[in-house]
């Protein structure tokens, strides 16, 4: 682990010992949909289950105190890699969908009115969409969508406009899951905040990447996945202002999520227990633990400019293929995200060929529906890349695509 | 491995042409029988319109955007309804379409090469509940 990294070069070769899956003779470009995990993720999990499994914050013996502590320790470890002031603030939930649907809830039927406006965008995953439009119909809101531009990138003018309408609710995602646009989001947030708005960034895409500083991007809330940064699926972030979070009522409830039930009725916990109902994920989280503790040891410096190196050479093989649409910005301003569609060739076919090549393709709308209906497309093919993704699998993908379009010729 | 056309079991010669030469491809003018469906999972839409006669198939079309498998499967399928009696069409299965197609189809596809029968089935039945109604 202290070897994978040399300032902020990763050393591929060796982190690639870490990923067992790999072994496979996998090319796996699709990372941006579930990352791969390693063994330090998945022994943290094992270790619990064969150590000292066991339910949390109930019982009085010593193998629930060593469950309960290090389940407890995933949380210092997720306040400090997004430097957030309290671990009050860090609640645990399935993933990022599962923390926008707790604030579109828990925060969003209380603080969303008729006649009130939510300003999401165009490049927002569903996820991030969805709640909304659900708390938009129940409450009598309006939403309305930050556009693109030719290059995928967000039309701050009309953002601009919009916020000039007050809009009580602005949510975004840090980084385009179909288009690996980075999004201008301390920018972005800053504005959002001086026109009055309660800010939400979808860190789904972020978080894994790039990281995040959430004191310094000056969100409300930020949400994000653990299985997408190196963890379990099953474990995911909400991360809340406390004051917002503390004025908030429950999302799920029951068990463990309260001091004291009466039959008169209910005292919730403290932060953040009180959005922690019922047993919890207890090994998910301790190995999103794991993945925090591992993505630190690299530094997330180091991880951003492996990615961007393997996507401007992803990028520029892929610009060279004839016949072959690229979406989105310029490498220099994407995350290791790169769609594309090839004449003729529909996305499902290509991933099918590349498949038989063992290289793992997403082809799809990308869970972003409205942007593929702004881009003219039904679907689109996807690579996308992380820690472990090597030029030689960029290499393999443009193997597969020739093959396709010789079968296809 | 890559293969070549030859030995390529999924993406055979007559897969390519039916994709990139689809019979019964268009509209009709006044169908009896129109009907849409599309794949959520990939956005994909077929469409089919028939001109139905005495309770058999006087001609079909079939539109919209697909793979390579969605596309020559709702080819293949458009050749096999004409002429047919609705009662037939309606009794064609999963396995008659696979088998039609030949190839061999992922869990992952199987949506694709299904998605022509589902609009005919949807269409068929629809169809078949309204002369009920005015009979």
């Amino acid at each position: 682990m202290a070897t994978a990294s040399r300032g902020t070069r990763l050393d591929v070769a060796t982190i690639r010992k870490d990923f067992p899956i790999l072994e496979t003779g996998i090319a796996y470009l699709d990372s941006a949909n579930t990352s791969q995990r390693p063994r330090q993720v998945t022994g943290a999990m094992l270790e619990y289950f064969e150590k000292f499994n066991s339910n949390i914050h109930r019982a009085a013996y010593h193998i629930a105190e060593e469950a309960t502590e290090r389940y407890e320790g995933t949380r210092e470890k997720v306040r400090a890699f997004i430097n957030a002031s309290s671990t009050k603030e860090v609640i645990y939930t399935r993933g990022t969908t599962e923390a926008i649907n707790l604030v579109a809830y828990s925060w969003g039927r209380k603080n969303i009115k008729k006649g009130d406006l939510i300003v999401l965008t165009i490049l927002d995953h569903h996820s991030n969409i969805v709640p909304w439009q659900i708390l938009a119909a129940a409450n009598g809101a309006t939403i309305e969508y930050v556009d693109i531009d030719e290059r995928g990138e967000l039309r701050l003018d009309q953002f601009h406009e919009l916020l000039k309408r007050s809009p009580k609710l602005v949510a975004f995602s840090q980084v385009s899951n179909a288009l690996g646009t980075i999004n201008p989001a301390e920018q972005m947030v800053a504005a959002a905040k001086a026109a009055g708005a309660t800010v939400l960034v979808d860190g789904a895409q972020g978080a894994p990447h790039q990281g995040v500083d959430v004191q310094a991007l000056g969100c409300d809330f930020y949400a994000f996945s653990g299985h997408k940064m190196l963890g379990p699926t099953g474990a995911g972030i909400l991360y809340g202002r406390r004051e917002l979070l503390e004025a908030m009522d429950p999302f799920m409830s029951g068990g463990d999520m309260i001091k004291a039930v009466r039959i008169e009725g209910t005292t919730y916990h403290d932060l953040p227990w009180k959005f922690e109902a019922g047993t919890q994920a207890i090994a998910e989280v301790i190995g999103l633990g794991a993945a925090v503790d591992y993505l630190s040891g690299l530094g997330m410096e180091a991880v951003r400019a492996h990615e961007r190196e393997i996507t401007e050479y992803a990028y520029e093989a892929l610009s060279d293929i004839g016949g072959l649409t690229l979406y989105g910005p310029p490498p220099s301003r994407r995350a290791g995200v790169i769609s594309f569609a090839l004449e003729g060739i529909h996305p499902h076919d290509l991933a099918t060929i590349a498949d038989r090549d063992q290289v793992c393709l997403r082809a799809g709308h990308h869970c972003a529906m409205p942007l593929m209906t702004r881009l003219g497309v039904a679907a689109t093919a996807r690579a996308s890349f992380y820690i472990y993704t090597q030029k030689d699998e960029v290499d393999r993908l443009v193997g597969s695509i020739k093959e396709a379009q010789r079968i296809f010729k | 491995m890559s293969s070549t056309p030859a030995d390529d079991q999924f993406y055979r010669e007559y897969i390519l042409d039916h994709y990139k030469n689809p019979r019964n491809f268009g509209r009709l003018e006044n169908p009896d029988i129109s009907h849409e469906e599309d794949n959520p999972l990939c956005g994909d839409v077929i469409g089919m319109e028939f001109r139905v006669k005495d309770g058999v198939i006087e001609d079909v079309k079939f539109h919209g955007r697909g793979c390579a498998i969605s596309q020559a499967a709702a080819s293949l399928l458009t050749e096999r309804l004409k002429g047919l009696p609705l009662d037939d069409a309606k009794k064609i299965s999963k396995d008659d379409v696979l088998g039609e197609l030949g190839i061999q189809i992922s869990p992952a596809r199987i949506k694709c090469a299904l998605l022509s029968l589902k609009v005919l089935k949807v269409g068929a039945y629809g169809l078949a509940g309204d002369d009920e109604e005015g009979e």
